[in-house]
């Protein structure tokens, strides 16, 4: 599925990326005139956020329509074990309260989770020169070597996250 | 009638990503933890067919639906950037378990928690644009 989307958009003349969308909400934002990165046509990319529309109003119809009230997601028990180490309990829905709760997001040390892995996304992701669907999708399906390396530093991270900073951030 | 093209798309997307719950943080766990196939089932499904369609496209020259002819953009190369930028994005990725798609397909499914990893995201990006001359790519 996500392949032929893929496909679709290059068919129409555009290519897939995800994180292409925060450079241009930036530049709409009118940043342009401080910064040359956001000094382009962002009109041209209105298609993006067009497409970046449409995933809400998915996201939406799936919970709404295609889903089971209190559908909880089904993980191996081996993660379930390993995430109550550090205080999480087992899935109850497609995310834990314990980072997505209003009592987490409302506490500050919640808030700046939440905050600080927005910041390392957003600005990983242009350094990079893409994310998980322009690089992992469609930078490996074209064979691209910068993209294996930035495939190689998302797992980088995400290991160095998982196995030596969430034992420091979510200590019982 | 000119967006419509680009909503269905991504209608289509929000929903495959919410219903193989690779917008769910759990999966994420599991998959940085290697104990379970689903995400890279999930990134392998995208991957394999998506290597042959264009390995397709670029033997055929098919054009497009404007009539012009299908160019690839290549990645910009340079170890660095890719690696570092790779890295600092793997570690937002990994805490907040989503990824700027299934960002907004969360805040659509109802968690708005992720609104701030939205914002914040921006901010992120803007830093880059700001701070893009002084760094190593």
């Amino acid at each position: 599925m996500i392949a032929a989307i893929m496909f679709f958009l290059i068919y129409f003349g555009q290519s897939f990326g995800f994180s292409s969308n925060l450079r241009t909400i930036c530049a709409a934002a009118g940043l342009g005139k401080k910064v040359t990165f956001f000094d382009f046509n962002w009109r041209s990319k209105i298609w993006n956020l067009v497409f970046l529309a449409g995933a809400i109003i998915g996201g939406f119809i799936a919970h709404q329509f295609l889903s089971e009230p209190g559908a909880a997601v089904q993980i191996s028990p081996s993660t379930v074990q390993d995430l109550a180490k550090l205080g999480f309990g087992a899935p109850t829905s497609l995310q834990p309260d314990e980072l997505f709760g209003w009592d987490a997001v409302f506490s500050v040390k919640g808030f700046l989770l939440l905050a600080i892995s927005g910041l390392l996304i957003g600005f990983g992701t242009r350094y990079a020169g893409g994310c998980t669907s322009g690089h992992a999708i469609s930078g490996l399906s074209n064979l691209q070597w910068p993209s294996l390396v930035a495939v190689v530093g998302f797992f980088t991270g995400g290991l160095i996250m998982t196995f030596l900073i969430f034992p420091l951030i979510f200590k019982q | 009638m000119k967006w419509i093209k680009f909503l269905l798309p991504g209608i289509v997307f929000g929903i495959v990503m919410a219903k193989s719950e690779a917008i769910s943080w759990f999966r994420i766990q599991e998959m940085f933890r290697f104990q379970s196939f689903h995400m890279y089932g999930i990134i392998g499904t995208a991957v394999v067919p998506g290597a042959i369609g264009i390995a397709l496209i670029k033997r055929t020259k098919i054009r497009d639906f404007h009539g012009h002819p299908i160019q690839f953009q290549p990645k910009e190369k340079g170890i660095v950037r890719n690696l570092a930028g790779g890295t600092i994005f793997g570690l937002g990725w990994a805490l907040s378990g989503a990824c700027p798609g299934p960002i907004v397909v969360n805040i659509g499914y109802g968690f708005f928690a992720m609104i701030i990893v939205f914002i914040f995201a921006n901010a992120g990006t803007f830093l880059y644009g700001y701070f893009k001359d002084k760094l190593p790519h």
